[in-house]
């Protein structure tokens, strides 16, 4: 009863807000809805018993995400109304993206079977996550885990790379200009 | 924890999801109590402090006793102040950032040991957790400077959360070397680990050097953490005029000042649980001191340390604290977690 209850709750935390997300029409509104949505996504994980997906969630999507996320949007000019297009273009690649996610989803969803017995669901929820997922990743899966901080390396040589080149060149501009009468 | 348990299941009769709501609801206005006493007590020091540091005496008068009762009666002033909101604010969001502000020290509070049977919320990823729910007041913040539809705040807020966010990253991973010696996140494990009087501490630099560089860099990340000198530019009253919470008053004002003594008490706490031997006492003949008692007294000396350096330090310039933090202070903490790592296994103190 009270876990139904809690699970009702949180699901519409998560999902409520997400629609507002997706129909604000003010654009800062709609980032800082996707705080209660993220925290939402957090506490069903929780309510699952993976305490460190759930802490981690909290971590790299509010505290950093998130963060980037209303700083950009902060920063943009908010439209106008009027200037608003409603074009078929507008509507028809976000649809067809959405299908395609929806299909994978309902796919997955439907593939896996479920069911899994009460003992062992109360046994998985009372056992702490974080010692086995540390011991998995330094294990089996030693190769993905290094591959992926390989690819986080390679994306923060990019990035100070990208940030770089441009200070330099704009630096270059800025001598050209003044060295014109 | 186990004794309200036990009250609860037995006298009061309650079965054990009754308890655990109980014992939460009542721990959650516990904590929120210490929070204002604390603000309140730290108000008052802090202009103490502010005072001697600057050959004056701070407040004198109010309450007899070297001005005791001066923060409370700032206190009641603020709380019966009027309530205002600008005419072009965002109302809810204004209304609302004080509140996520409070929340997000809140939370991190109830996983705060303050004794060996005495946390909130005693679970394996207490400190990783502490860490996560901090960056709710991040978005606080951003929501506050945003919704306050004034140039101030909004610098204010750009400046805070983007502070806020770089120093996180020296700020856990000084933490790192700590976890990688005692093998665990809980809270209670850590401090356990560090049993057996001073020279047991993780900040004991004999034990192990990167450690105790490791505590000087938590405690400069954790000023620049909570927006204090001289990493103040958020609140510079001298360019921003208070920065995020330039147009909140009365109780909401109150928040967001609760919220920055909260924060900073637990900042000094989690310094003093990592590296200080959280509420073991110093020496072995002290053992009669009571746990939490430790814990408070160093928690105390650890804020009086970041008052000594408020008060003492000029302001930095916004590009020096993105040099210090991403240039000086990152490499070096990264260089702490592996020399930690490579000393415990020259040393064979690998758990």
């Amino acid at each position: 009863m009270i876990r139904d209850l809690v699970f009702v709750l949180l699901a519409l935390l998560t999902v409520v807000p997400a629609v507002w997300v997706v129909f604000s029409k003010h654009i800062v509104h709609a980032g800082f809805a996707l705080l209660f949505t993220l925290m939402g996504v957090a506490g069903l994980y929780a309510f699952l018993g993976a305490d460190f997906l759930a802490v981690t969630q909290v971590m790299v999507y509010v505290g950093g995400v998130l963060v980037l996320i209303l700083f950009t949007v902060m920063m943009t000019h908010v439209p106008a109304q009027g200037r608003r297009r409603h074009g078929l273009d507008r509507y028809v690649p976000p649809a067809v993206f959405a299908a395609a996610v929806f299909g994978v989803l309902y796919k997955v969803i439907t593939a896996v079977d479920w069911r899994v017995s009460e003992g062992a669901a109360r046994e998985a929820m009372a056992r702490p996550t974080t010692a086995e997922i540390g011991t998995q990743l330094m294990t089996s899966y030693i190769f993905p885990f290094e591959y992926v901080s390989l690819v986080l390396l390679a994306a923060m040589v990019g990035a100070a790379i990208l940030i770089r080149e441009r200070s330099h060149a704009g630096a270059a501009e800025d001598e050209n200009q003044e060295a014109r009468p | 924890m186990q004794l309200l348990y036990d009250f609860f299941t037995g006298q009061a009769g309650m079965d054990l999801a009754g308890a655990h709501i109980a014992v939460a609801s009542l721990m959650a206005v516990l904590m929120f109590t210490v929070m204002a006493l604390c603000a309140i007590i730290f108000t008052w020091m802090e202009r103490k402090v502010a005072g001697f540091m600057q050959s004056r005496y701070g407040p004198m008068y109010t309450g007899r006793w070297h001005g005791w009762a001066q923060a409370v009666a700032d206190m009641l002033k603020i709380l019966g102040k009027e309530d205002i909101i600008p005419g072009e604010a965002d109302k809810g969001m204004f209304q609302f950032a004080p509140i996520l502000v409070l929340l997000g020290s809140l939370l991190a509070w109830a996983a705060i040991p303050w004794a060996p049977d005495f946390v909130a919320a005693d679970f394996d990823l207490g400190l990783f957790y502490i860490f996560a729910v901090s960056s709710l007041v991040v978005i606080g913040i951003l929501m506050a400077g945003w919704s306050s539809n004034n140039k101030w705040a909004l610098y204010g807020a750009a400046r805070g959360a983007a502070q806020m966010v770089s120093y996180e990253i020296p700020l856990a991973l000084a933490a790192i070397p700590v976890v990688m010696r005692t093998g665990s996140l809980n809270p209670q494990d850590i401090i356990i680990a560090q049993q057996g009087g001073i020279w047991n501490w993780n900040i004991n630099p004999i034990m192990n050097p990167f450690l105790f560089i490791a505590f000087f860099m938590y405690f400069i990340a954790s000023i620049a953490e909570t927006n204090r000198g001289p990493f103040d530019m958020p609140e510079t009253e001298s360019e921003l005029v208070a920065g995020y919470h330039t147009e909140y008053t009365g109780m909401r004002f109150a928040f967001f000042f609760l919220s920055e003594y909260a924060n900073l008490f637990l900042v000094s706490m989690i310094a003093t649980m990592l590296f200080l031997g959280g509420w073991w006492a110093p020496f072995p003949g002290m053992a009669w001191i009571p746990p939490a008692l430790n814990f408070i007294i160093k928690g105390v000396l650890l804020v009086f340390l970041n008052m000594w350096v408020r008060w003492t330090l000029p302001r930095v310039r916004v590009d020096q604290l993105m040099f210090l933090c991403w240039k000086v202070m990152i490499p070096l903490s990264l260089l702490c977690v592996v020399g930690a790592g490579l000393w415990m296994m020259a040393w064979g103190q690998l758990k």
